[in-house]
């Protein structure tokens, strides 16, 4: 009896604990992200933002949480309902699942697993369907649009950050998350070798989670919100969190790639005194507020410049990176493994 | 091959605990608050008109021309991935072999480019 305890259910419980140890901090960090968002673009604009619940309007998401939960959930009677209400829960379950591969610290990983990046990816691109299900099964016309058009989006940049996966998977020589960071150490960070390739990936995350500029699918002048405009309640609330907790996903795939992940900037005395997950989470909050600064600074593109930059300008750039990256690689002999 | 498995062991299981969240949150809103479903609250949005036809009628032939363009090129990122680790294996056969495909490729994207595929306007 002991022994399966021991044995089977114990190792069960302690993982459920884990998972949940990413999962809480995760929904808190997706709370206060938009708090954050709204000080920061308060700020931009000499403005205050939440200032009113509790102090400094530092319980203001909360209160935006308990009031969509005590809401009507609204399931239009046109609407394919089965459907309708399977949307929103992908969007959000895809994007807390990318945490099981993503190492915050030497070790500190979930799943270790050999081809981190590649379901890193995969999940990121599954994110297509929970849209495009929201626009089809709402029936009606905003959202519909909507959803074509993100989908189309979120295609096109998609290739792009393929390919500058791809460049930094050559100078790293592995799949796994861990040892890309570990290559990172030795090599130096990628941010410095493939620096033009770090700024697209800040373009094509943008875009990828449907962010000013580029969050054409949410057009209020002339989609309303786009995918989302039937949705209330929770299911809106899930494609809310699942959208910022998606933020969060990519800057850590960003700072995993390119900027070290839990490495200190130097490897001298009081940088190496604070510990990895500090600087790993200091790293994607500078990822999240360039996020934040986008969103207040540039106005948004046209769709036509957007599908241009995708497939004209970005793809091809990656493209002719990727090529070069390889063929120095193998020209001076330096491809690890 | 157990040990393997393994490794996704607790991806399966992170999988199940987020959907269950993820029920939880939508069935116990709907439980707890209030609703009042009425015939003009659940009609589609359109800016206060009655929505007289079905809505997923024809759209922009491009967007299937995107998607076409997308498997292809998401299918080359898919051969290279495998290709990027093991280039120091594959050696200079490996590393000339993928060029020559890419080159292939590259051939299709001017074309499509000449073409006007990727014009939006």
């Amino acid at each position: 009896m002991a022994e399966i305890f021991w044995g089977t259910i114990w190792p069960l419980v302690l993982l459920i604990v884990y998972i949940l140890v990413i999962v809480v901090p995760l929904l808190v960090a997706v709370a206060y992200l938009t708090y954050a968002e709204r000080k920061v673009i308060g700020g931009m604009q000499l403005r205050q933002g939440p200032m009113f619940v509790g102090p400094y309007g530092l319980l203001q998401p909360l209160a935006d949480g308990v009031k969509l939960f005590f809401k009507e959930t609204v399931i239009p009677s046109r609407a394919n309902k089965g459907v309708f209400l399977i949307a929103p829960m992908i969007t959000f379950i895809l994007a807390l699942i990318g945490w099981a591969v993503i190492p915050f610290g030497d070790g500190l990983v979930l799943a270790d697993i050999n081809v981190g990046i590649l379901y890193l990816f995969a999940v990121s691109s599954l994110g297509v369907y929970g849209i495009i299900m929201a626009g089809w099964a709402s029936n009606s016309r905003y959202a519909f649009l909507g959803a074509l058009r993100s989908s189309a989006q979120m295609i096109s940049y998609e290739i792009a950050m393929g390919m500058i996966i791809i460049s930094v998977l050559l100078t790293a020589g592995s799949l796994n998350l861990s040892e890309i960071v570990r290559a990172q150490a030795e090599q130096g960070w990628y941010l410095f070798w493939h620096f033009p390739m770090f700024m697209i990936f800040l373009v094509a995350i943008l875009a990828e989670t449907n962010r000013l500029p580029f969050d054409l699918p949410e057009d209020e002048a002339s989609l309303v919100t786009g995918y989302n405009v039937e949705y209330s309640s929770m299911t809106f609330a899930l494609f809310f969190l699942g959208e910022y907790a998606n933020m969060i996903l990519m800057s850590a795939m960003a700072t995993i790639l390119f900027l070290g992940g839990w490495l200190p900037p130097f490897e001298v005395a009081p940088f190496t005194w604070i510990p990895g997950p500090i600087w790993f989470i200091l790293k994607v909050c500078v990822i999240l507020f360039v996020y934040i600064w986008a969103r207040a600074t540039l106005p948004r593109y046209r769709y036509d410049q957007l599908m241009r930059l995708g497939w004209k300008v970005l793809l091809p750039i990656s493209f002719g990176w990727l090529v070069l990256t390889a063929g120095v690689l193998v020209a001076f002999d330096l491809v690890p493994g | 091959m157990q040990a393997y498995l393994a490794e996704y062991l607790p991806i399966l299981i992170f999988l199940g605990i987020a959907v269950g969240l993820a029920a939880i949150i939508v069935l116990a809103s709907m439980v707890i608050a209030p609703q009042h479903p009425e015939r003009e609250k659940l009609s589609a949005y359109e800016c206060g008109f009655e929505p007289f036809d079905d809505t997923r009628g024809r759209f922009d032939v491009r967007f299937y021309l995107v998607a076409i363009l997308f498997i292809i090129f998401d299918l080359e990122v898919a051969f290279l991935f495998p290709w990027a680790v093991s280039l120091g294996e594959i050696g200079m056969f490996g590393f000339w072999s993928m060029i020559v495909f890419l080159i292939v490729l590259t051939v299709g994207f001017v074309y499509e480019w000449k073409k006007g595929g990727l014009e939006w306007e």
